[in-house]
């Protein structure tokens, strides 16, 4: 088959992967989420992980971070299985969290500090400073006395992203950071991932913009409880993949280096 | 003169006993309350203290002191509501229902039975009464009680992530179950320290209504905490006044003014909208 060549992992990895995952199967309740998933990260990748909503891709991300552990198959991060540790960071979708909580915008970036300080050591200037830098770089310094209770979702979701910046973690594992945030903050959103990919660390985003992650991406992930496909947009972005991915007819556009994709009529038609 | 009237009570030892006691009880319970109001354990707190009733009775007839058989009660029933809400998610309340009424229900049978033989008035532990405070009970609520503020003063910051946002908390490192259970174990041993002096219906009282109040004053967590523990000594102050004059119960006292305190801050507090969130949680 045409497809399976798809399948295999990237050929691109210049360095040594910073996350493996080999043949990992997992779930909740003894349901799994996850089957067989197989694919290889190198050091400083942007990859966006695709999929519909069930698809795994919360699981696949707690699986990382080693919240969940495999039933079957390996998560090695750096070449040791995964555990949560405070390299690695990881913002969900927000709906987990108390908002009747008493604490300001300042205070829960703060909390970003938490791990790396361990117990008993208090905050310091170095800490403050690097809360002041990851406001900045989302774009949030005059909100840090507001409390979080009073932000729009997707302002809370620029403080919680400023949260795993200010952890200075090599990995950020990211679902759906820009759902609920306007074009010109999703912008600058993903220049910043983009920079911060530069700068050596290594980010798995979940999205359902596909436009953005064909144009910015390094790779793309395809999920739906099995892996669909990884590697390259350009690659793995096809409309047979796509449609195998979301059970859909997806109708897929290439203008220029833009990507555009629309659901075909008979599904109603409106574009991701 | 005002001041004759406020310092006749304390010329008597077990009166000052009981004052100092009631006021460290109210600072304690308010400390834990913020956690309490928060994350919405006010029903757990009750079933606490109605299970550590149990463990006094137990503790009664064994012939052994009253604290361990509470504290043994408390602290296995709060380390199995962690478990319990840990595996069942927050849809547990139906189980802990069944459980604590049932335990407490068993602890007023024992109490009838053994009461025969024993003449200790264990129904003070019902309604509280903090002049049954001994020199040894307020020793009990010293050590305790320090302890309590001194890990919750320790583990601060954790506690204040774990409970704020308790997945990504646990996935950055943190030992998010483990921190969940201490300030479970926590819970259960301030209610202990606390039953003695107002009472097992009540203790969930003093738990919650201080912290409220301080909720609707404060967007930061720190000065809640505080405020509320000002609040809890506060009202613990004035109903021991008012219960010595007025010749009425100290817990029930302590109780209704620590709810007239939160009655006035609800109604002046620029936050009353904040009510409304905390109250549906």
């Amino acid at each position: 088959m045409q497809v399976q060549t798809e399948l295999q992992p990237s050929a691109v990895t210049t360095s040594e992967p910073v996350i493996v995952v080999d043949r990992l199967t997992t779930g909740y309740h003894r349901q799994p989420v996850l089957e067989e998933i197989s694919f290889a990260v190198p050091r400083g990748a942007l990859v966006g992980v695709i999929g519909p909503n069930g698809g795994g891709k919360s699981t696949l991300f707690r699986a990382i971070i080693g919240l969940l552990k495999p039933w079957r198959g390996n998560v090695l991060i750096g070449g040791v299985p995964a555990r949560p540790n405070p390299d690695m960071t990881y913002v969900p979708q927000t709906d987990m969290v108390d908002w009747v909580f008493p604490v300001t915008v300042w205070d829960v970036v703060m909390m970003g500090r938490y791990p790396r300080l361990g117990f008993l050591r208090r905050p310091g200037a170095r800490d403050r400073e690097l809360v002041e830098h990851a406001l900045e770089q989302v774009r949030m310094q005059d909100y840090r006395h507001k409390p979080i209770g009073a932000l729009s979702g997707g302002q809370r979701q620029r403080v919680f992203l400023a949260r795993a910046l200010a952890q200075e973690p090599s990995i950020l594992l990211l679902d759906e950071p820009v759902s609920g945030v306007d074009a010109p903050t999703q912008h600058f959103i993903f220049e910043l991932l983009e920079e911060l990919c530069s700068e050596g660390r290594t980010a798995l985003v979940a999205s359902h913009d596909l436009s953005c992650v064909a144009q910015r991406f390094s790779q793309v992930l395809l999920l739906n409880r099995r892996m669909i496909g990884f590697g390259s947009p350009e690659r793995i972005f096809t409309q047979e993949l796509l449609n195998r991915t979301f059970d859909s007819h997806l109708l897929l556009l290439r203008y220029g280096d833009r990507v555009i994709v629309v659901e075909t009529p008979e599904n109603g038609s409106h574009a991701h | 003169m005002l001041i004759d009237l406020l310092l006749e009570p304390l010329r008597y030892g077990f009166l000052l006993r009981g004052l100092v006691a009631a006021m460290l009880i109210g600072i304690i319970c308010a400390v834990i309350g913020t956690y309490v109001v928060l994350k919405g354990f006010a029903f757990i707190g009750d079933a606490l203290a109605h299970i550590a009733f149990t463990g006094i009775v137990v503790a009664f007839l064994a012939g052994v002191v009253f604290y361990l058989g509470a504290l043994v009660a408390a602290i296995a029933a709060g380390l199995g509501i962690g478990l319990i809400q840990r595996r069942v998610g927050l849809s547990s309340d139906t189980a802990i229902g069944i459980l604590f009424s049932g335990v407490f229900a068993l602890g007023i049978v024992l109490m009838s039975l053994g009461i025969k033989t024993y003449t200790v008035d264990l129904f003070s532990y019902v309604f509280g009464d903090i002049l049954s405070v001994r020199p040894s009970d307020l020793l009990v609520i010293v050590g305790l009680g320090g302890l309590i503020l001194l890990l919750i003063g320790l583990l601060y910051k954790e506690f204040l992530f774990v409970s704020f946002d308790p997945l990504v908390a646990e996935a950055t490192g943190l030992p998010g179950g483990k921190l969940q259970l201490l300030l479970l174990t926590l819970l259960s041993v301030t209610v202990v320290v606390s039953v003695q002096a107002v009472g097992v219906v009540l203790v969930v009282a003093m738990l919650v209504t201080p912290s409220a109040a301080a909720y609707l004053l404060t967007d930061r967590f720190h000065r809640m905490m505080l405020l509320g523990a000002a609040f809890g000594a506060l009202s613990a102050l004035i109903g021991f006044y008012l219960s010595y004059y007025l010749n009425v119960p100290s817990g029930a006292t302590i109780v209704l003014v620590a709810s007239a305190l939160f009655a006035l801050v609800a109604l002046l507090s620029p936050r009353r909208a904040d009510l409304r969130l905390l109250v549906r949680g």
